[in-house]
């Protein structure tokens, strides 16, 4: 080997060690990132985290004592109003698109939207519900702000459905109809069945979005220092009674953002958790 | 004729029951798909109606200020002067920040995912990264208005600001008090926030190169860092972009993070360490207080303008992610 090809050899060797050790940093890098905020959440999170948070309404400004239970109330009829709308209409849409659309055009369209809606702006959306309820009606509701969520859960639910109904074995399709049987009753008893862990997956994962959503809710379910649930009067969520104490001038205020910034994201994380268990686990069954 | 009508509504020979019960599915199946059709119509309508009713909602900005909305940085509740270009300014540096930060960090996180890393830290660490996406936005903002933004301001802007601040061309983008809130700090967090939908597509979309094709480099002498320099990253070149354009869409309407961290200032100022304003943190910030018609009219208009460019960001994305699927053989 002549010099020139050594330091050719040792050159390609080095740049090859740098990017590999940078490759690495870069991992650790968001990792670091990962832990910071988490650490951050828990340690501001428990010191704040009190009896008194379940039990008590939001306080009034300087807020000593008080707790989040209305906020919790709230975030949980808006929740589930978004599940409920939200939910159905994705499951029937994904399985349009699973079982009469899988090559077609149209089909082919509202996928590609769908994946768009998926990304878009959430606040974009909070503002579509506000211009044709809220305005329309006249005053804030937990309704609308539980139909801007379903706009989130819906995209969420089409895909999941859509993809898990494509992993049945058409064998399976082909089994049901040779015997007979009409095929509304082969989608939903059969192939749906196949799929559930899968749409369940997905479910959780849209909960877990909207667990956190902010910005749609600001204009839609707006905010209310009280315990209320009336699903046709602004009602308080959780992200959105954070984001108004934590810019907030009052340390007591504060304290319960951290709190309740703990508590909805150790719930995400359970949920984040269980779908991939639930995943995890159907797979093994599946096959 | 009784006898006829009788048998008609009770069937009772096989062949009867048979033409009935079919006729009856049929029925089912037509609704059944009708009620399938009208849920996937659904989805098409949501995004229509969005583009739609915000285009209507702003239609009184669009219409009196015409195209200077997109040019003037006036920005003035109490004489009705409205313009987008500071938020767009913002909400244009603020993500161009990010992807500086968060493309190469990303492209890092996949290289190590997909080579470097033993069979049994992959997916350790691949579900690690993805949990920083399932952190909601809203914890991102606190954290980077009550540790971060102080840690900056302390620790890193007064030294950016005297070692950046007077360098040719680059130190008027440096320059400033270190206030810790700004453009640059909701950069930075945009950038944590789209690193895990980049790197996760990346990874994704680097495990489909066949192998036959990175074991020939390899057998040629190549070093790993040569295969997906020259292999691998070439193979994948138009999903990666997609992967990158999907990220971008992500940090252009990212809301809760950057309305915390971004200081909602209208003003234009070419230092990234001065507080400024993103499209979406505006809406955030002055939806619920805004009075007048012509205030909130120009409001849900920049939402439209925000709603236009991910629109076409997350299309483009789409397509080249599309590319790629063909070619890897999945469709």
């Amino acid at each position: 080997m002549s010099a020139d090809n050594i330091w050719l050899y040792r050159r390609r060797r080095a740049i090859n060690l740098i990017a590999l050790v940078l490759g690495a940093a870069a991992t650790l890098f968001g990792l670091f990132w990962l832990g910071w905020i988490l650490w951050v959440t828990l340690v501001k999170g428990f010191t704040a985290l009190g009896p008194m948070l379940f039990t008590h309404s939001t306080p009034p400004p300087p807020g000593a004592g008080g707790g989040l239970a209305n906020a919790f109330l709230g975030s949980l009829i808006v929740n589930s109003i978004a599940l409920a709308v939200g939910v159905p209409v994705g499951i029937g849409a994904g399985m349009w698109l699973a079982e009469y659309a899988k090559h077609g055009k149209l089909g082919g369209v509202i996928r590609f939207l769908n994946d768009i809606l998926l990304s878009a702006p959430s606040i974009v959306l909070g503002l579509f519900i506000y211009t044709i309820l809220v305005k329309v009606v006249g005053h804030f509701s937990a309704l609308a702000g539980g139909l801007a969520l379903a706009l989130i859960v819906l995209p969420i639910v089409v895909r999941t459905t859509d993809e898990m109904l494509k992993l049945v074995p058409s064998t399976m399709r082909e089994a049901a109809l040779s015997l007979g049987i009409p095929q509304w009753k082969v989608v939903m008893q059969i192939l749906f069945r196949s799929a559930r862990a899968g749409v369940i997956t997905g479910i959780l994962l849209a909960l877990a979005r909207i667990s956190g959503e902010t910005a749609p809710l600001l204009f839609t379910a707006l905010n209310n220092q009280y315990w209320s649930s009336n699903l046709l009067k602004p009602i308080a969520t959780v992200p959105v009674v954070i984001f108004q104490f934590a810019l907030s001038p009052y340390a007591g205020w504060h304290a319960l953002a951290w709190a309740g910034a703990l508590v909805i994201t150790l719930f995400i994380l359970t949920l984040s958790l269980l779908s991939r268990l639930i995943l995890s686990r159907s797979k093994v069954t599946h096959d | 004729m009784p006898d006829s009508s009788t048998s008609a509504a009770i069937p009772n020979t096989p062949a009867q029951r048979m033409i009935l019960r079919t006729t009856r599915d049929a029925r089912n199946d037509r609704l059944f798909r009708w009620v399938l059709l009208s849920c996937a119509m659904l989805v098409l309508l949501a995004l229509l109606g969005a583009v739609a009713s915000t285009l209507w909602g702003g239609r009184l900005a669009f219409h009196t200020f015409g195209w200077k909305f997109l040019v003037s940085d006036q920005w003035n509740a109490v004489t009705g002067q409205f313009g987008a270009l500071v938020p767009i300014w913002g909400t244009l540096m603020t993500s161009l920040i990010a992807m500086l930060l968060a493309v190469p960090i990303s492209f890092g996180i996949a290289l190590f995912l997909t080579e470097v890393a033993p069979s049994w830290m992959r997916a350790p660490v691949s579900a690690a990264v993805e949990l920083l996406a399932g952190i909601p936005s809203i914890i991102y903002g606190m954290w980077g208005l009550f540790v971060f933004a102080p840690f900056l301001a302390d620790h890193v802007y007064p030294w950016v600001n005297d070692k950046l601040g007077h360098l040719p061309l680059i130190g008027a983008l440096f320059r400033g008090p270190p206030l810790g809130i700004g453009m640059l700090t909701a950069g930075i967090v945009l950038a944590i926030m789209v690193i895990p939908f980049i790197s996760s597509v990346m990874r994704d979309v680097f495990l489909t190169v066949p192998t036959r094709l990175k074991e020939s480099a390899y057998a040629l002498g190549s070093t790993t860092w040569e295969v997906v320099w020259n292999i691998v990253l070439p193979y994948t070149r138009s999903a990666v972009v997609g992967g990158i354009f999907l990220g971008l869409g992500r940090a252009l309407g990212e809301t809760m993070a950057v309305t915390f961290v971004l200081g909602n200032a209208h003003q234009l100022s070419a230092s990234l360490l001065m507080p400024s304003s993103s499209i979406a943190s505006v809406i955030a910030n002055e939806f619920t207080e805004a009075v007048s018609p012509m205030h909130q009219s120009s409001l849900i208009a920049l939402g439209f303008l925000l709603f236009v460019v991910t629109f076409i960001v997350l299309a483009i994305a789409k397509l080249l992610l599309l590319g790629l699927a063909r070619r890897g053989g999945t469709e």
